[in-house]
C-alpha cells in the first residue's frame, strides 16, 4: 500500500509545505497547540489521500486539506475554541470586538508597535475574510488557487478580499484611539 | 465600464489578476473617480502592511520531527542517523558531504558498538517496541479493527481472538472516547489494544494479562515526543502511549482507574 516510491514521492512534494500549513493552521486556530495538531492530523490525511493527487500543486492541495482539518476540528470544538468570536460587519465595533480577540503574549513581545497593530487587526478579522487574506497576502497564492482551496468561485475570492483589506483599513485607520 | 463595476474589480487590479482589457477599462475609470482612488490607496497600503508584520509563522521543530518521524519508515539508515544526531535541523537528511559522512560512519560504528555492548533491557526495549507500534498503527490506518464507540460492540470483538477478557471502559463522558479496539502481536503475545481519544490524539492502550508493573498511579515517562505509562491492576498489564501531553495522558489514566470495567 505504502511503496517506497510513494514515500519518496510524498517526502519531496508535501513534506516541504509544512510551513505554509503551519502558518495557515495557526492564523485559523489562533494557538499554537491547536495548529500543531490541525497541521499532524492534515499529513497524516494527506498521507493517507496522496494517491488520489495528480500532481498539480501539491502545495494548494495540502493547503485544502488543512484547510478542511481545520473546519472539521472548528465544528467539533465549538464552544471551547477561541474563534468564535468573530468580527462584526460593523467595523465601528472595533473596541467592544477587540477586546474579545486579545494578542497572544509572545506576540506582544516580539513585535514592535505598528506590527503589532497589523498583527491583532488580522487576528480580529472574521474567519472568512481572514483565511482569503492568508491565502493571499501570506501565502501569496493566485485567486485560482485560492478558490479551489475555500471552494468558491474566484470572483468571490476577489470580493472577500476587497471586503477583508476594507475591514482592516477601518481597524488600522491612523485616527485609530488605541495607536 | 460604470463605477459598480469597477470597485467590485479593485482587488483584483491590485493582485494583478485582471486580463489586460480588464486592467486598462479600470485604469481608465480610476482616473477619473475620486473613490475608487482613495479605496485603492487604502487596499493596497493595507496589503503591503500585512505584507511587512513578519505575520508569517514558521513550524515548530517538534511539529516537523513528528511529522517526519511518522511516515513510514523507508528511509535509509543514513536518514535516521542524520535525525539522530543532526540536532533536529530539518532538510539535512539529503546530500552529504563526504567529509560529514565519514564522520557519521564513525559515529555510527561506536553508536552500534555501544548498542552491541550494552543490550537493553527488557523494559526499554519493551518501550521501544510500543513507541513503533503506536506510530505503525498511525500510518496505514489501522488504529482500529473493530471501530465503535460502544464498549458493548468492543468487547465481544475480542472473543476467540485472545485468551483473556480486557475491560473496556467507555470514557467519552470525560473526554476521551472509545474509537475502537484492534489486535496486537508484542513483548512475544497477542495482546488487546484499545483505542481512545482526546480531541486529535489518539491514545493505545495495551493490556494483556500479568502483574509485571508497579499498581497505579503510574509514572508518566516521555520517548520521541510521546507520553507513555505503565502500570498493572487486577492481574492485568497495562501501557498507555500517546503523543497528546503529559497532563491529559494523567487524566485518561485517572479517570480510567476510577470507572470500573463493564
Amino acid at each position: 500500500m505504502t511503496d517506497p516510491d510513494t514515500a519518496r514521492r510524498f517526502e519531496t512534494l508535501v513534506l516541504p509545505h509544512m510551513n505554509s500549513a503551519f502558518n495557515v493552521a495557526r492564523w485559523l486556530t489562533h494557538n499554537d497547540q491547536d495548529a500543531q495538531d490541525v497541521v499532524q492530523e492534515a499529513y497524516l490525511r494527506a498521507f493517507r489521500f496522496f494517491g488520489g493527487f495528480r500532481g498539480e500543486d501539491a502545495r494548494a492541495w495540502l493547503l485544502s486539506i488543512v484547510r478542511n482539518t481545520f473546519y472539521t476540528w472548528h465544528q467539533q470544538n465549538r464552544g471551547h475554541a477561541a474563534d468564535t468570536t468573530e468580527f462584526e460587519e460593523d467595523t465601528h465595533s472595533l473596541e467592544t470586538s477587540t477586546a474579545n480577540c486579545a494578542e497572544s503574549p509572545e506576540a506582544m513581545l516580539i513585535r514592535n508597535q505598528s506590527q503589532q497593530r497589523v498583527h491583532k487587526a488580522l487576528r480580529c478579522l472574521r474567519l472568512e475574510y481572514r483565511e482569503v487574506i492568508v491565502l493571499r497576502e501570506l501565502e501569496e497564492l493566485s485567486y485560482k488557487e485560492i478558490a479551489d482551496i475555500v471552494g468558491i468561485p474566484m470572483g468571490t475570492v476577489m470580493s472577500r478580499l476587497g471586503r477583508g483589506r476594507q475591514q482592516l483599513a477601518a481597524l488600522l485607520a491612523p485616527t485609530d484611539q488605541e495607536a | 465600464m460604470d463605477h459598480e463595476q469597477a470597485f467590485e474589480l479593485l482587488p483584483g487590479y491590485i493582485d494583478q489578476e485582471l486580463s489586460l482589457s480588464e486592467s486598462l477599462e479600470f485604469e481608465r475609470h480610476l482616473a477619473g473617480c475620486e473613490q475608487c482612488q482613495q479605496t485603492y490607496e487604502q487596499q493596497r497600503s493595507v496589503s503591503t502592511q500585512l505584507r511587512q508584520a513578519g505575520l508569517r509563522v514558521e513550524a515548530p521543530a517538534e511539529l516537523v520531527k513528528r511529522i517526519k518521524g511518522a511516515l513510514p519508515g523507508r528511509r535509509s539508515l543514513w536518514e535516521r542517523l542524520a535525525d539522530r544526531f543532526g540536532g533536529g535541523a530539518s532538510g539535512r537528511s539529503r546530500g552529504w558531504a563526504p567529509v560529514g559522512a565519514m564522520a557519521f560512519s564513525v559515529i555510527a560504528l561506536t553508536w552500534s558498538a555501544g548498542l552491541y555492548l550494552s543490550a537493553p533491557s527488557d523494559e526499554t526495549r519493551l518501550t521501544h517496541e510500543l513507541v513503533d507500534d503506536h506510530v505503525r498503527s498511525l500510518q496505514f490506518n489501522h488504529l482500529s479493527d473493530v471501530i465503535s464507540t460502544d464498549r458493548h460492540t468492543v468487547k465481544p470483538w475480542f472473543d476467540g481472538k485472545l485468551d483473556f477478557a480486557p475491560p473496556v471502559v467507555d470514557l467519552a463522558q470525560q473526554g476521551y472516547p472509545l474509537v475502537g479496539g484492534r489486535l496486537d502481536y508484542l513483548n512475544g503475545r497477542a495482546v488487546a489494544v484499545m483505542v481512545y481519544r482526546y480531541k486529535l490524539h489518539p491514545i493505545n492502550l495495551y493490556v494483556w494479562p500479568g502483574n509485571d508493573a508497579g499498581a497505579p498511579p503510574p509514572r508518566i515517562y516521555e520517548q520521541q515526543g510521546y507520553h507513555l505509562a505503565h502500570w498493572s491492576a487486577a492481574a492485568m498489564n497495562y501501557w498507555a502511549i500517546t503523543d497528546a501531553g503529559e497532563a491529559e495522558l494523567n487524566g485518561f489514566i485517572a479517570n480510567l482507574l476510577a470507572h470500573p470495567a463493564s
